[in-house]
């Protein structure tokens, strides 16, 4: 929260809060990320539909389901779910400097 | 929200059109990894069909959703006291009444929906919520049943199961978890005469977000009990929170059901069961890998495991024979 934010005396009596929460991320709670195999993937959208974040996107633009590892909590629901078992969770691979 | 026109055709849809629609309770929110409640609050609000208010008690999903200065809602939302989810959705109806009266309200219709807890229903909020339903007003009570007051730290509520530990209710050399079974809410809100009442589970999302539309669509109270594990509180695997559902539909411990104008009628999943009696798996199946039940597996307990079961058969009867009846 920046210094600019109206604190707790400031605010409306009724507390309406200002920003959307699409601005918080929670992506990094996660210990593993779903990763999906495009070849088994059939696209059924069944991911985009338990997934509690709403972090997976069904894009029909593109044709491709779009996984935003910006919000994945990481709870494995949709590689639980997966109908033809594409998304398995595996812990991310280690970045250079770690 | 875009402007839509109120429909009362039946509403038709593919799991696309639904993963397409925009999102009402938008990502960010702090639930819990696996959280079986965001789900549910996530796929309601794909289900709405036009201007909607939302009000909601407080629990685990208004606490996760609106930590200042972030909010999760793209709806209008509001939120007051733990007991007051159907109360204020009264006032809001009642407010609305007015405006349109005078002309300042210009949408042709609004959509009320309360959204409480277990805590915030069969507890603290039950009479509010009957009182608000006596009265009439036109709006949908979604109860989403996490089986216990799991954000302030996993007490018992009216909701718990039987044989669940919690930390109100701890399992021990004495004590098997809580001593007593879950509150039938459903048949007391089928008491109250309720136009529409009916139980779902997101695992059958379809039929869930039918349920909520056909929940709005009545003029009057509508009551939707939808059952949300909460892997915290449950002491289960987060992936594992879907098929909880599912399991619990099988077991028949929650039957998925509606009733219309008191006529009783079971949704397919749980009259697929009733067709096919092999197909109800022993409710030990839906009670292993939760922690909270972890207890019951021990030859001590053992009795415990046997009158869930007795239970759970004799409300499954009891439901069969209500749809019998009412036919």
């Amino acid at each position: 929260m920046s210094s600019k934010e109206k604190g707790w005396r400031e605010i409306s009596i009724a507390g309406v809060s200002p920003k959307s929460s699409v601005g918080f991320m929670t992506g990094d709670w996660k210990t593993y990320m779903p990763i999906r195999d495009l070849e088994k993937c059939t696209k059924c959208v069944m991911c985009v539909l338990y997934c509690p974040e709403g972090a997976i996107r069904w894009r029909p633009d593109l044709g491709k389901i779009e996984f935003d590892y910006n919000f994945c909590k990481g709870c494995g629901i949709c590689a639980n779910e997966c109908p033809t078992k594409a998304i398995t969770m595996k812990l991310p691979e280690p970045t250079e400097g770690e | 929200m875009e402007e839509q026109k109120v429909t009362t055709q039946e509403w038709k849809f593919t799991a696309k059109d639904i993963a397409l629609k925009p999102e009402g309770f938008l990502p960010g929110h702090r639930a819990c990894a696996g959280c079986g409640p965001a789900n549910v609050l996530r796929m309601v609000m794909k289900a709405t069909r036009g201007p909607t208010i939302v009000t909601e008690a407080t629990g685990c999903m208004e606490v996760v959703s609106s930590i200042y200065p972030y909010t999760s809602w793209s709806y209008p939302w509001l939120h007051t006291a733990f007991e007051t989810a159907a109360a204020n959705a009264s006032g809001i109806e009642a407010a609305l009444k007015v405006l349109t009266k005078k002309g300042k309200v210009k949408q042709e219709h609004i959509d009320i929906i309360a959204f409480a807890g277990d805590g915030g229903t069969y507890d603290i909020g039950l009479q509010a919520l009957s009182g608000a339903v006596e009265r009439g007003h036109d709006f949908l009570f979604i109860l989403y049943d996490n089986e216990g007051y799991m954000n302030t730290g996993i007490q018992r509520s009216g909701g718990t199961p039987l044989g669940a530990a919690t930390t109100t209710t701890p399992a021990g050399s004495v004590m098997p978890g809580k001593m007593q079974n879950k509150k039938p809410i459903t048949d007391i809100m089928v008491a109250h005469d309720l136009e529409y009442v009916a139980t779902a589970t997101p695992y059958y999302w379809k039929d869930m977000l039918q349920k909520v539309r056909k929940g709005l669509e009545v003029e009057g109270p509508a009551f939707l009990h939808i059952f949300a594990p909460c892997p915290r509180g449950w002491r289960s695997e987060p992936a594992k929170t879907m098929e909880y559902t599912k399991l619990a539909v099988e077991s028949c411990v929650f039957p998925v059901y509606e009733v219309v104008k008191g006529k009783y009628e079971l949704s397919t999943p749980s009259k697929l069961i009733q067709l096919a009696p092999q197909k109800k798996i022993p409710i030990t199946e839906y009670l292993k890998g939760q922690g909270r039940y972890r207890h019951l597996f021990t030859p001590q307990h053992q009795h415990v495991v046997d009158t869930l079961q007795r239970l759970t058969d004799e409300r499954w009867a009891k439901l069969q024979k209500k749809v019998e009846q009412t036919a």
